[in-house]
């Protein structure tokens, strides 16, 4: 049954094809990695310490993820949800599949060029605060695949990332050390310094 | 077992339909020029009942284009190669067999997406893996756009 | 009064829960009845052929378990068969045999994980996925035993396979699959007389058998076309020709048919 399209498929695809080039274009410096965790001699005062400690127990006693499926390493994600090594105890178990509900961005798998505007997409429609994670080392730096014509070499070129955990793929153990980590993060975290970077 | 057919036998069946067509063969396939593939296609699919296409591929030598098609027959648990030759230009043509086989579409679009071979008679003929404003075609032998090693 | 429609342009996009991996679609919808789609591929091409191109034969294997890499040990034979072929590398009985067990582990791995997304796309949410998971684990744990990874296992070598099992691996595998035709049925009866999921997959997606051999398609969802095809039956590569095992088929190609070949596949 021949259906008349709404749409022109090419015009579509001429558009997304700018904007991926654009994106090529702007993406050849890596963003520099947010680094709240070394600065220790910020001036807090003791009313914010106290806020702050509480506010960041409820941040990262349940971060909810956005997953983005590309690979390998999805799988691996996946499995540390599973009943083995229970991602819920750390109450990130509920992978949100819209970024507008979640607070963390776990790139788990290779990153093409053609998805790059999409993930630049979804990492700006989170609301803050928002971390990402790396996953693997494709996200890290296109891992076996770097120096392919279509692989983006290193998810920092697109995002800040925050921790990166190498492997391929990684263990679910390791995956659950790099979310820890992340949770030690977030514990030094504080409200006086929002509107900082980015 | 799959019996992959031999090349002077089935070679003489389609000389017998479309003279001139066949340019050659060996043990392990057929060659066949471009513009008859059509009609050596549709030989084999109504006569041989080579019903199934399990896959068009390319190769780049130097001097030309070789496009490899393996076609299986379910029915009979036969096997041929069918390969054509298409001179290198900058985007040479071949007929499309999509009129016989469907699952001949996405693998043109791959073989006209990686190669830069275009198919006349397909109905959507554009890139399938890389952006619609990619420049070149990435497996060609002289594509320079990245594999750095 | 008749109302005016439009028929509505939606993008299920390289993000989506169900779309598992980063497949995309266009869809123009009538209401809430999909009438076209345009499928859209590429988002995960990583020019792999390329670069294999200035690797060794050798350095190019662990780039084949990248390919499915819900099935890495079967792409890996696949990469492997064919360079002896060409070389003509023999290849002893014993390795073809841990091949072909391998290679049938990981089978039932990836139909496991098969069926249970279809579940979890259908609504139940993560249940049937997490127990398909639990037995996946003692797949994966008897694979780590053999060759130490998990995931992407890089075990073929030209000739055979990279280590021979140690002695746990046998007591292991049999304790395995004593125990899952166990786990199937106890699998199989939660869902095969659940009504939801009957209504929801009988008559839907039906791929009638002559469209499925005309548009190419293979394995188990031209099995639940109905066609009795199966290349470990029709042209046996490695040592398929010494076991005995029947193919599975469908009758009317729709989605619990596919289901059931999986399920019957795995037993």
């Amino acid at each position: 049954m021949e259906i008349e399209k709404p749409y022109v498929s090419s015009e579509l695809d001429r558009a997304e094809s700018a904007e991926i080039e654009a994106l090529i274009a702007s993406s050849q410096q890596p963003y520099p990695d947010p680094v709240a965790w070394i600065d220790e001699e910020v001036q807090r005062n003791i009313l914010v310490t106290a806020i702050d400690s509480v506010i960041n127990w409820g941040r990262r006693s349940s971060v909810w993820p956005a997953t983005l499926f590309p690979a390998c390493c999805a799988f691996e994600l996946v499995a540390t949800a599973a009943s083995r090594f229970d991602i819920s105890r750390f109450g990130m178990e509920l992978m949100r599949a819209s970024p507008r509900q979640a607070d963390l961005m776990l790139v788990a798998g290779t990153v093409t060029w053609k998805l790059a505007p999409a993930l630049r997409r979804i990492y700006d429609q989170m609301p803050e605060p928002k971390w990402v994670v790396a996953m693997g080392a494709c996200a890290i730096s296109g891992g076996a695949f770097r120096g392919s014509y279509s692989v983006v070499p290193g998810v920092n070129l697109i995002i800040p990332v925050d921790v990166y955990i190498p492997g391929c793929p990684p263990r679910p153990e390791g995956l659950l050390h790099g979310i820890m980590m992340l949770h030690r993060k977030i514990a030094r975290d504080t409200i006086s310094k929002k509107g900082q970077d980015d | 077992m799959t019996k992959p057919l031999s090349g002077p036998e089935v070679a003489r069946q389609i000389g017998e339909q479309s003279p001139d067509a066949v340019t050659g063969f060996d043990e392990t396939a057929i060659f066949v020029h471009s513009e008859a593939l059509l009609e050596v296609a549709r030989f084999l699919k109504e006569s041989l009942e080579f019903d199934y296409l399990t896959s068009i591929t390319a190769v780049d030598y130097f001097e030309y284009f070789e496009l490899v098609y393996h076609l299986t027959s379910i029915k009979n648990n036969y096997s041929l190669v069918l390969k054509t030759r298409c001179a290198k230009g900058e985007i040479p043509q071949v007929p499309s067999v999509v009129s016989l086989w469907q699952g001949a579409d996405f693998q043109e679009r791959d073989v006209y997406d990686l190669m830069g071979i275009a198919f006349d008679g397909h109905p959507n003929l554009k890139r399938l893996f890389m952006w619609q404003g990619f420049q070149g075609h990435p497996l060609r032998k002289d594509f320079s756009g990245g594999a750095q090693d | 009064m008749a109302l005016k429609t439009e028929p509505l342009v939606i993008n299920m996009g390289p993000q989506h829960p169900s779309t598992h991996g980063v497949f995309r679609m266009r869809l123009v919808l009538d209401g809430e009845v999909i009438v076209d789609m345009e499928p859209i591929f590429g988002y995960l091409h990583r020019g792999i052929e390329k670069l294999a191109e200035s690797k060794t034969y050798l350095q190019n294997i662990p780039f084949t378990d990248r390919l499915d890499y819900l099935a890495s040990m079967s792409n890996n034979l696949a990469y492997v068969l064919a360079v002896e072929k060409l070389a003509q590398i023999p290849v002893p009985e014993r390795a073809e045999y841990l091949r072909v067990i391998m290679v049938e582990l990981m089978r039932i791995s990836s139909h496991l994980i098969a069926v249970g997304s279809l579940l979890n796309d259908m609504g139940a949410f993560f249940t049937p996925l997490l127990y398909m998971f639990r037995e996946r684990e003692k797949i994966m744990d008897l694979f780590e035993m053999v060759c130490g990874q998990r995931l992407t296992y890089n075990y073929m070598r030209f000739g055979g396979v990279s280590h021979d099992i140690p002695e746990e691996f046998i007591p292991a595998l049999k304790r395995f699959i004593d125990a899952m035709p166990g786990f199937i049925d106890e699998y199989d009866q939660l869902l095969a007389e659940n009504e939801i999921l009957l209504a929801r997959t009988k008559g839907i997606g039906v791929l009638p058998a002559d469209k499925a051999i005309n548009a190419s398609v293979s394995g188990p969802v031209l099995r639940g076309s109905g066609v009795k095809w199966d290349i470990r039956r029709a042209d046996p590569y490695s040592i398929y020709d010494r076991f005995d095992f029947e193919i599975p088929t469908g009758t009317t190609g729709d989605i619990y048919d596919r289901y059931r070949v999986r399920i019957e596949e795995m037993r």
